[in-house]
């Protein structure tokens, strides 16, 4: 009796949970010898640089490929005390902006700079989202070389990218915002779409030099930009920007822009933008940014304010700016290494559309217009579609290519990297990614020669891929082998910040171009010493400047006294050392900025105003040698008005 | 009508018995799983509340426009406890009343609660599951996020799962034993009638 009591519950309980054998997830294991395809032998170098945004950090991270090993932080819009980057009085100019010193932004996008749509790698491009700003980076030394603020921009969300041969950086913004004069800028919210205008700047890259140029903004309407990508090879001349809000809602986005069913890839004729400066067609019109530049020569950065841009209006100068029609708030826009094909990647639509070059040129000669926003004209999508990519996933973002004829797409809401082939628009393959995935990355998939070996998909939700730390967990990124049929992953490696967009080249391009160390000679520093026999301290008024040196393993002077609570003491310190791999560090107590990192050859200013009468020490902060830790030396500082005289040393043994 | 076994009497009172605790625990649950959340997402459905990660599943879930749960959508919490307080007592009832017209009924009240439950919640996930909100984000043609009444189905890139929880495990238990005692008892009428 009591038994069957047992069977009976027993089998009651056996069949509700038979009911349910939970599917298998999407945690399956690494195949074959992946580890081996990552390994690189102590003392082998990678294969690829991959540069990697920082996101919210404001810097850029430099990666090997494909062990995913970080060799570098890069300061580009933050300060960074590891090397005094923003703290420096050379390189505080940097970060200089209309609106003052500004040393955060939250870096998104990286660009390499191409020449005939191939990777030259001469520099680095970022954008600054939050005040808007392209930054470039010289690749020999993996500084930041140049700042440039965009004006009348709000989230330089849309760059920086690129033409095929750097002839420009583009800037869109995304957000629209009333431009001109301050009586313009001065406007209710809900005039929006009357009022606003959505920038786009074309940042020209002197070829020689990369400096840059802001050459003309075009005033576009007031949507919101996203992605750009220029054309390339057949489609050179032309830009194709992704557009959300085209519905011009100026609040509760989440709802209000996501109600139409296409909104717009923007495609411009900078050509022709260019051939209507030269008729004189552009206007000036006034407008504030900073433009920060950083010299090798002096060691030194220099911020100009400007107060003019050359304006181009869309709606009266006709053929710069056509819209194709594209499902739904497309996110990336991205160009095939053809440049025949145009990928949008509506991040709510079910479908990829794949745009047609040839088919744009021919329907704007058709004039295949269905419509038109402001008088610029709206093609037809039949027209100028090459065809639709059928039921590849969720959440499509961003697309890169293999330079086989794949393109690979990211998908957010799926989380899976999905392979496709561009001419048929067959889906080949897919891979789960762990987690979320944003964008994704080939050495070399934007431009005319990918080289299809690897694939980085960089995750924006990333939980559980590594030990946890806190409630802020390390962001990811994937490495994929591409180079078979079957997409296959090979490494998790964490990344600093949260990653966006990521670009990488073989590092055969740059390597052997590394600045070593700075050449004296060639340092023009107004305070270089060029030897230690210079090594002195100065007075004027309440400044001291201490011209000081530094070589293995002491400074000159060492001893510093006369100093007075309250002057403003300037530390110029030049590092004598002429090898590779030799910086100094400079640091003293309570100084409430940061130490100094100086290169071989390259000078420096700390700027320290002491607070209270004492000895001070001061120190090198980079082990430099084996004496590094009696690399010190005080620092007198007397009560304020004292009669202590100025007076310096480097002492004789004793 | 016939007396019903002493064993029967004191199971008819266990199972009211263990159908109190319906007061005390959760009795259904209904957990997601995506790449984004790998812990899952739970939310557990008590006789007169909700618990557990509601708000984010209201948060994941209003991008595709499904409304927001909340315990006004559930009318059921009001009355739901004065039902099973009537079962329960009347469970007790029945132990004393001893009949088999008692334990019929007490079986029957018990089965149709549980039936009623399961028709209600297919009701409630279906109109979850169809009735979107026409301005949503993200809309996928011909998709519908109708959670499974039990067991698991994919939804997009979640999957979900619904099934009982302590409190539906154990009705559940009191369900088959009252089912059990229902069988011995008809068993042991036909006995006597086959002996009459
Ligand atoms: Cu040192």
């Amino acid at each position: 009796m009591k038994t069957k009591l047992w069977l009976l519950a027993g089998a009651a309980v056996a069949m509700a949970l038979a009911h349910g054998c939970k599917p298998k997830g999407a945690q399956s294991a690494l195949s074959g010898d992946a580890a081996s395809k990552v390994y690189i032998a102590p003392g082998q170098h990678d294969e690829f640089y991959n540069i990697i945004s920082g996101g919210f950090n404001g810097q850029m991270s430099v990666v090997g490929l494909p062990s995913g090993r970080v060799f570098k932080i890069l300061p580009v819009f933050s300060v960074h005390p590891e090397n005094g980057w923003g703290f420096s009085e050379e390189s505080k100019p940097m970060l200089n902006t209309s609106h003052g010193f500004v040393p955060w932004d939250d870096l998104h996008h990286i660009a390499i700079s191409t020449t005939n749509a191939e990777h030259d790698a001469r520099w680095a491009f970022g954008n600054a989202n939050n005040t808007p700003r392209i930054a470039r980076v010289d690749l020999t030394t993996f500084k930041t070389v140049e700042i440039i603020e965009i004006p009348n921009s709000g989230g330089n969300h849309s760059s920086p990218f690129i033409t095929e041969n750097t002839e420009y950086v583009v800037a869109g913004t995304r957000f629209s915002v009333p431009t001109g004069d301050e009586a313009n800028r001065d406007v209710p919210i809900d005039t929006y779409k009357e009022n606003f205008r959505g920038t786009i700047s074309f940042i020209s890259v002197d070829k020689d030099h990369g400096d840059m140029e802001i050459a003309f903004q075009l005033e576009a309407p007031p949507f919101n930009f996203d992605l750009a990508r220029a054309g390339k090879k057949k489609s050179h001349g032309w830009f194709f920007f992704s557009t959300y809000n085209t519905e011009m809602a100026h609040t509760l986005l989440e709802v209000n822009a996501s109600q139409k069913d296409k909104d717009f890839i923007m495609a411009v004729n900078w050509k022709k933008a260019e051939e209507y400066i030269k008729q004189g067609k552009g206007k000036k019109v006034k407008a504030k940014y900073a433009h920060n530049k950083w010299s090798e020569d002096t060691h030194m950065a220099t911020s100009v304010i400007k107060d003019e841009v050359l304006s181009l209006d869309p709606r009266e100068l006709k053929d710069i700016i056509y819209f194709i029609p594209c499902p739904k708030s497309p996110h990336g826009t991205d160009t095939d290494p053809t440049g025949e094909y145009i990928v949008g990647s509506g991040k709510l639509a079910a479908i990829i559309p794949v745009f047609s070059f040839t088919k744009m040129l021919k329907a704007i000669e058709n004039q295949d217009f269905e419509g038109s926003v402001d008088g610029m004209p709206v093609l037809r999508y039949e027209s100028v579609l090459h065809g639709e990519v059928e039921k590849p996933g969720l959440g499509p973002l961003h697309t890169e290519f293999d330079g086989r004829g794949n393109a690979y797409t990211s998908f957010f809401v799926s989380s899976e990297v999905v392979k496709w082939n561009i001419e048929t628009l067959q889906v080949l393959d897919r891979v789960p990614t762990y987690y979320s995935v944003g964008h994704l990355m080939i050495p070399g998939g934007p431009t005319g020669k990918p080289h299809g070996k690897y694939l980085v998909a960089y995750n924006k939700i990333t939980k559980d891929r590594y030990l946890p730390t806190g409630p802020e967990l390390a962001h990811s990124a994937q490495l994929y082998d591409i180079s078979g049929d079957k997409m296959q992953l090979l490494l998790d490696f964490p990344t600093i910040g949260e990653p966006h967009y990521a670009e990488a080249f073989p590092a055969s391009l740059i390597k052997d171009k590394q600045v070593k160390f700075y050449p004296l000679e060639k340092n023009n520093h107004p305070r270089v010493l060029k030897g230690i026999n210079d090594a002195r301290v100065e007075r004027e008024g309440n400044k001291v400047h201490v011209y000081m040196t530094t070589i293995r393993s002491n400074f000159r002077p060492d001893n510093i006294e006369g100093i007075r609570v309250g002057d403003e003491v300037y530390f110029h310190v030049t590092n004598l050392e002429q090898d590779w791999d030799v910086p100094h560090g400079f640091a003293v107590k309570g100084a409430n900025t940061a130490e100094l990192l100086v290169m071989p050859g390259e000078t420096s200013t700390l700027k320290w105003v002491p607070d209270r009468v004492g000895v001070f020490p001061f120190y090198c902060t980079d082990f430099c040698s084996a004496l590094h830790q009696e690399m010190q030396g005080y620092i007198r500082v007397s009560p304020a008005g004292s009669n202590v005289p100025l007076k310096y040393s480097t002492g004789v043994a004793e | 009508m016939k007396n019903i076994s002493s064993v029967n009497r004191i199971l008819i009172a266990i199972c009211a018995a263990l159908m109190i605790s319906a007061y005390f625990t959760p009795l259904w649950q209904i957990s997601l799983w995506a790449p984004q959340y790998p812990e899952g997402l739970n939310m557990k459905i008590w006789i007169d509340r909700l618990s557990g990660d509601v708000d984010i599943i209201n948060g994941v879930n209003h991008y595709i426009g499904m409304k927001h749960i909340g315990v006004e959508m559930f009318p059921e919490f009001t009355y739901l406890i004065y039902i099973f307080g009537f079962i329960i007592g009347f469970g007790f009832l029945a132990a004393i009343i001893g009949k088999r017209w008692s334990l019929y009924a007490f079986f029957a009240m018990i089965a149709l609660l549980g039936i009623g439950v399961l028709v209600d919640m297919y009701l409630w996930g279906y109109d979850y599951g169809h009735n979107l909100d026409p301005t949503a984000a993200i809309k996928v043609p011909g998709m519908a996020y109708q959670p499974p009444l039990v067991g698991y189905k994919e939804l997009l890139n979640f999957l979900a799962y619904s099934g009982p929880d302590t409190g539906g495990w154990i009705l559940a238990v009191a369900g088959s034993v009252m089912l059990y005692a229902v069988i011995t008892e008809i068993l042991k009428s036909k006995k006597e009638k086959v002996l009459a």
